[in-house]
């Protein structure tokens, strides 16, 4: 092969196949953890939190840094409160030891 | 910490496990044992994507970060704590917000110095039309999840664009579409220029903004699990969109996992509803019909006191108890844990039966139940329980209707087609309602009039402590 294939091509692979992925993952997931779902999905996509702190990475405060720093809190936010949130539900479905 | 070690390849590898780490969460999902253990993978996961970024950044600005990240992450960790499951639909939606807005953020910081990012100054091309997307879809997901939290949050009596009612004008899809068509020419526009196009950057973002607002307010509040699940879609493809500009293959992987939840989500709660996607975004549902009710005629219902309904269910050896959003409503979940408890120490087999769209949102109904200690063995999803209605002695309806309404079997009717659950087969059928006022599809229930069929008038909290007193 000549040539350099384009990060895109590469990133177009990645999302194709993890979309797949998601496809047939979630469709395992029982209807009864629908609402779990919904806020661990959510804590995951705040994993957007990793441009976040690149945004906010230069050592100067300047507009981006700033914007960074916004956007680190507020994906912080969901990270946080995310998770615990999942967790504090799926202990309401444990099994009760009779 | 030691930068050394931590080359581009190096990183991409602990991205990578972080990938793994989210799917094997969401598969944990599968049964509620395996779930508890699948969130803490989903921890982890997060936990080195942060901290390697984190170590990548270096000494630079990790200070405030770090700060940022504790005064947000303490937020969350309150509102986490302190939020009741009734709100859960609240909370989901103002997450979503977050999620949007912070993608907003990033493409507008990458637009302002690509080297941050390691993404080549002057940006190429294929990254503006990357960061095109990702700001546009963040935007309308930031601004429609504002609306949804507060249509959800009930602030429509205080402001109007939150009303639950939906707002409808003429020529709005045209309105919408026209937006839609000039945001993505300055998408183009930004796209083809030679320097960052500031402006043109500006105006797509500030119109996405503005759409996210139209699409969401002509939505009305009983499509809110649509809306919701849609919007979770939406928020994912917004991280992979950033996850595209920024070449991060984690991004994509996580948000495309999440982009498919939600659509899939979406998928299942219009079919529960049987209803179209496009019919559910173009809105306007549930505005005038609620008064279409026609020819009820002058049939009488049978009904009885909480004492009759409680003599009837204590001597069926089989019960399924239908909860719906009024039970929730009125807070009754405890109460009916209770109920549900005394009547199997007396040798009925009870069991819950929950239709797809019960709540607010995906799967709430299950989770209201679970709060009030209702062993999850005894709650059936719809279409496992249907088949058993027939040789089912009592049903107990609360707070439900439109999903119970036999009519979806009948051509011709509004909710045709719609996939219930069948209660109309059981032997006995105990409904209870606060009135006899028509459901959300605004259409009368033949279930109510059967000869089976008893309605317990009054609030579902205070029938069924009724009932539980006089079952003692």
């Amino acid at each position: 092969m000549g040539g350099n294939i384009d990060p895109t091509v590469i990133n177009l692979v990645v999302f194709v196949l993890a979309v797949f992925v998601g496809y047939h993952v979630i469709w395992n997931v029982t209807p009864a953890l629908h609402t779990p779902l919904m806020s661990l999905t959510n804590a995951i996509s705040s994993v957007i939190i990793v441009g976040a702190i690149l945004a906010a990475g230069p050592s100067e405060l300047d507009f981006g840094t700033v914007l960074g720093l916004i956007a680190v809190g507020l994906a912080s936010v969901n990270v946080a409160g995310g998770f615990l949130v999942t967790q504090r539900m799926l202990e309401m479905f444990k099994k009760k030891q009779k | 910490m030691n930068l050394s070690y931590l080359t581009p390849n190096a990183l991409t590898i602990y991205y990578l496990i972080a990938s793994v780490l989210f799917i094997l969460a969401l598969k944990g999902l599968s049964h509620p044992d395996t779930a508890r253990r699948g969130n803490w993978l989903g921890i982890a996961g997060m936990a080195i994507a942060m901290v390697f970024t984190l170590a990548l950044v270096g000494k630079g600005g990790i200070g405030y970060i770090v700060l940022a990240m504790m005064i947000g992450g303490a937020i969350g960790a309150v509102v986490a704590r302190r939020v009741e499951m009734t709100q859960m639909p609240e909370l989901v939606a103002a997450m979503h917000s977050l999620v949007g807005m912070a993608a907003v953020l990033i493409a507008v910081a990458a637009v302002n110095n690509p080297a941050a990012f390691g993404v080549a100054d002057p940006l190429p091309a294929s990254n503006k039309l990357e960061l095109f997307i990702g700001s546009f879809v963040g935007a309308i997901t930031f601004s429609g999840s504002v609306i949804a939290f507060g249509k959800l949050a009930g602030l429509g009596k205080r402001f109007r664009l939150f009303s639950s009612a939906p707002i409808v004008f003429p020529g709005q899809h045209w309105l919408n579409l026209a937006i839609a068509l000039v945001m993505i020419a300055f998408g183009t526009v930004f796209f083809l220029a030679p320097d960052e196009a500031w402006t043109a950057f500006i105006m797509m973002t500030g119109l996405a903004f503005m759409l996210g607002l139209l699409i969401i307010i002509p939505i009305g509040g009983a499509d809110m699990p649509v809306v919701i699940s849609m919007l979770n879609s939406y928020s994912g493809w917004a991280a992979a969109g950033i996850g595209f500009s920024l070449n991060n293959a984690m991004l994509i992987i996580a948000g495309s996992l999440v982009g498919s939840s939600g659509a899939i989500l979406s998928y299942i709660m219009c079919k529960a509803m049987n209803r179209s996607f496009i019919s559910v975004i173009l809105g306007g549902f549930g505005a005038e019909e609620g008064a279409a009710a026609a020819d009820t005629g002058e049939r009488t219902v049978k009904s009885g006191s909480a004492d009759d309904a409680a003599f009837l269910m204590q001597n069926a050896e089989s019960l399924v108890i239908v909860p719906g959003y009024g039970l929730a409503v009125a807070r009754a979940q405890h109460a009916v844990k209770e109920m549900a408890q005394m009547l199997a120490a007396k040798g009925v087999a009870v069991r819950f039966a929950i239709h797809p769209v019960a709540g607010r949102m995906p799967g709430h109904m299950n989770v209201l139940l679970a709060e009030a200690e209702v062993p999850y063995e005894q709650v059936f999803e719809m279409e496992d329980i249907n088949g058993e209605m027939g040789t089912t002695d009592v049903v107990l309806v609360l707070g439900a209707n439109d999903v119970v309404n036999p009519l979806a079997y009948e051509k011709g009717s509004a909710i045709y087609g719609m996939p219930i659950i069948d209660v109309h087969k059981a032997r006995t059928v105990l409904v209870n309602k606060r009135s006899m006022a028509a459901g959300y599809a605004g259409l009368d229930n033949p279930l109510f009039y059967m000869d089976r069929t008893m309605m317990v008038f009054g609030d579902a909290k205070k029938v069924v402590e009724d009932i539980v007193k006089a079952l003692h």
